[in-house]
């Protein structure tokens, strides 16, 4: 398991050189140096703090020495400080983001999860009858609907017609002198819509793929012994096809996770939260390069450590993996 | 091998046709394609023609889909919606499944270093939050439809690649490879003559499901006003105004939004409709 663990590690280097090599190259797309952008942005900005900044990014160097000054400082976690006006160091900024926006996805994840399993077994154990159909349908739909359009219809009827829950933000004005409860309560009614659009999009996806992982392990000989030899067929599949048919879901979670992220810009902006992900689409929009930088990285390093999670559970929960068969 | 015709003709249209989610799908697809291109010649309004006198109407009878802050009507603007949807799913698809075969093909065909660097890259470009890179690669560059078309298409080929790729593994270890290889002929031919026929099937497939993606991230970025720039409508970019008006004006809201889930729903089932029916495992 050691082994395994340490060549998967060893196998983020060249990906985390290929993800900077990237993110340098977007950036140096944008016509013009980012700091006359800056300047063309914020007049305010002196001939002093552009000097500063063409200090700091190095901008009058070649681009391969820049780009590997950018990545010495980055391993030091520095990312420069932000174009806007608080000019704040980037990774403060972050810091404060990125919980909102992890708790928030983790929360969607195990909801996602919580549903698609359930969903996809039922679809599987009654393939072909109204209730598969049914479910097909609703994935279909889960498909085909834009989130954000989604969003603006729950907050139409739940927040505008019906009123019941807040339309943005996380807390209500003065929630801070709230008891503990009521507090809590006031931020569960905040989240309720953004974490149902946020776990909405994939959660169609999740529960097909439950179907056919389930519709393939029921289809195996070692189901087929399991009801020869009498087994309630609750136990068949509960214990002896459930677990065979969760392995593909694990690797399933490691990619959903820049399609979260990703998504956290859509909701986050509709229902003003302040997280990572509204922050993204602020910078971009302000055009802060070091913010969308830092931004980037963060979210391909959140992506990697998803895959490393998702490839070390499957190797425990398999040990055909772990003892180096496959791949 | 079946010759590709009468493969066409004798298993993969009856199969397709006898699927009626795929019909269903596959006509929505046709109508739509219709309406973008007959817009002109069906709108009942300019979509640009502004009316201060009629603000944010509710549906009526002369304009059924109600009209915008500036009175414009929406049928009018959600028809011509359709043009910009489908431009941007066709061409951003298109560039993603041509992007997508032709480094799955090399990489399958080649293996050794080259098939390793190309499939690593295909994993850095999966770790990126996809609708990150796109949002801030068009706003830096300017948010433009050619722009869009183009990124979407640049970020969305990695999964045509891995399979076109697993589809070359096993098509160039069959016989009528050697066999082609044997009597000389060149790489060139046997990737483009004699492996791409066979391995085209997934990347069809992609292609369907790619416009499907495509619709939904063009109108993801409109939504966000970095896409399609008003006052050319397109489905996000009605749906904006949507949202400054959604407590007095639901219509802005609905009308664009069902026009991409319907358009959304039919290439899914289409897509998934052509994945069935070239399937041989799958009975339908």
């Amino acid at each position: 398991m050691a082994n395994y663990l340490l060549k998967r590690i060893l196998m983020l280097i060249p990906l985390m050189f290929g993800i900077t090599l990237i993110t340098f190259t977007v950036i140096h797309l944008a016509p013009g140096e980012p700091v006359e952008m800056q300047m063309a942005m914020n007049p305010k900005v002196g001939k002093e703090a552009r000097e500063r900044l063409r200090k700091f990014y190095g901008l009058d160097k070649p681009l391969a020495e820049q780009y590997f000054s950018w990545v010495g400082r980055l391993t030091r976690f520095d990312m420069g400080r932000s174009f806007s006006s608080d000019s704040r160091p980037v990774k403060d900024k972050i810091k404060e983001r990125l919980p909102i926006t992890l708790s928030l996805n983790i929360i969607a994840l195990v909801l996602e999860f919580g549903l698609a399993i359930p969903i996809g077994i039922l679809a599987a154990t009654h393939r072909d009858t109204w209730l598969d159909k049914g479910i097909t349908i609703f994935v279909f739909l889960g498909f085909a609907v834009p989130t954000f359009w989604l969003a603006l219809l729950l907050m139409y009827f739940f927040g505008v017609k019906l009123n019941w829950l807040p339309i943005s933000g996380l807390h209500t004005l003065g929630s801070e002198n709230y008891g503990t409860l009521r507090y809590l309560w006031d931020l569960a009614k905040h989240l309720i819509m953004p974490i149902t659009v946020a776990s909405f999009g994939s959660l169609a996806g999740m529960s097909r793929y439950m179907r056919s992982s389930m519709l393939n392990v029921i289809g195996q000989d070692y189901i087929t012994t399991a009801r020869a030899k009498g087994l309630p067929e609750r136990v068949v599949i509960y214990k002896h096809a459930l677990r065979n048919a969760l392995l593909p879901l694990i690797t399933l979670f490691g990619f959903s996770i820049p399609a979260l992220i990703g998504g956290s810009v859509i909701f986050e902006s509709i229902y003003s939260i302040p997280g990572m992900g509204q922050l993204f689409y602020q910078s971009v929009m302000s055009r802060d390069y070091p913010v969308v930088m830092g931004i980037l990285i963060i979210g391909a390093l959140l992506t990697l450590i998803g895959n490393l999670i998702a490839d070390v559970s499957y190797a425990l929960a398999d040990p055909r993996i772990r003892h180096g068969g496959a791949r | 091998m079946i010759a590709p015709h009468s493969y066409l003709r004798a298993v993969f249209w009856p199969r397709l046709m006898s699927n009626r989610f795929a019909v269903a799908g596959g006509a929505v697809v046709l109508f739509m394609f219709i309406i973008a291109v007959t817009a002109p010649l069906l709108v009942p309004f300019s979509p640009n023609e502004i009316n201060a006198w009629e603000v944010l109407n509710p549906p009526t009878l002369k304009h059924w889909f109600g009209t915008d802050d500036l009175g414009r009507d929406v049928l009018s603007r959600v028809i011509y919606g359709a043009r910009i949807s489908l431009l941007v799913g066709f061409i951003a698809a298109g560039i993603a499944v041509l992007i997508g075969t032709f480094v799955g093909l090399v990489a399958g065909f080649y293996g050794g270093w080259l098939d390793s660097i190309l499939m690593r890259v295909v994993d850095i470009m999966f770790c990126f939050p996809a609708f990150f890179l796109i949002l801030a690669v068009i706003t830096f560059l300017r948010p433009s439809i050619w722009y869009i078309m183009i990124v979407i298409g640049l970020t969305g080929w990695m999964g045509v690649a891995r399979m076109v790729r697993a589809e070359t593994l096993s098509i160039r270890e069959m016989d009528y490879i050697m066999a082609a290889r044997c009597i000389g002929c060149s790489d060139k031919r046997i990737i483009f003559r004699h492996i791409l026929p066979n391995a085209v099937s997934p990347a069809l497939v992609a292609a369907t499901l790619g416009i499907a993606g495509a619709i939904l991230t063009e109108s993801a970025l409109s939504f966000l006003g970095i896409g399609v720039q008003p006052p050319t409508p397109s489905w996000g970019n009605i749906l904006t105004s949507g949202k400054d008006y959604i407590e007095f004006a639901w219509w802005l809201s609905l009308f664009p939004g069902l026009a991409i889930l319907i358009t959304v729903l039919a290439y899914n089932l289409l897509g998934e409709g052509i994945r069935d029916a070239l399937d041989p495992r799958v009975k339908l």
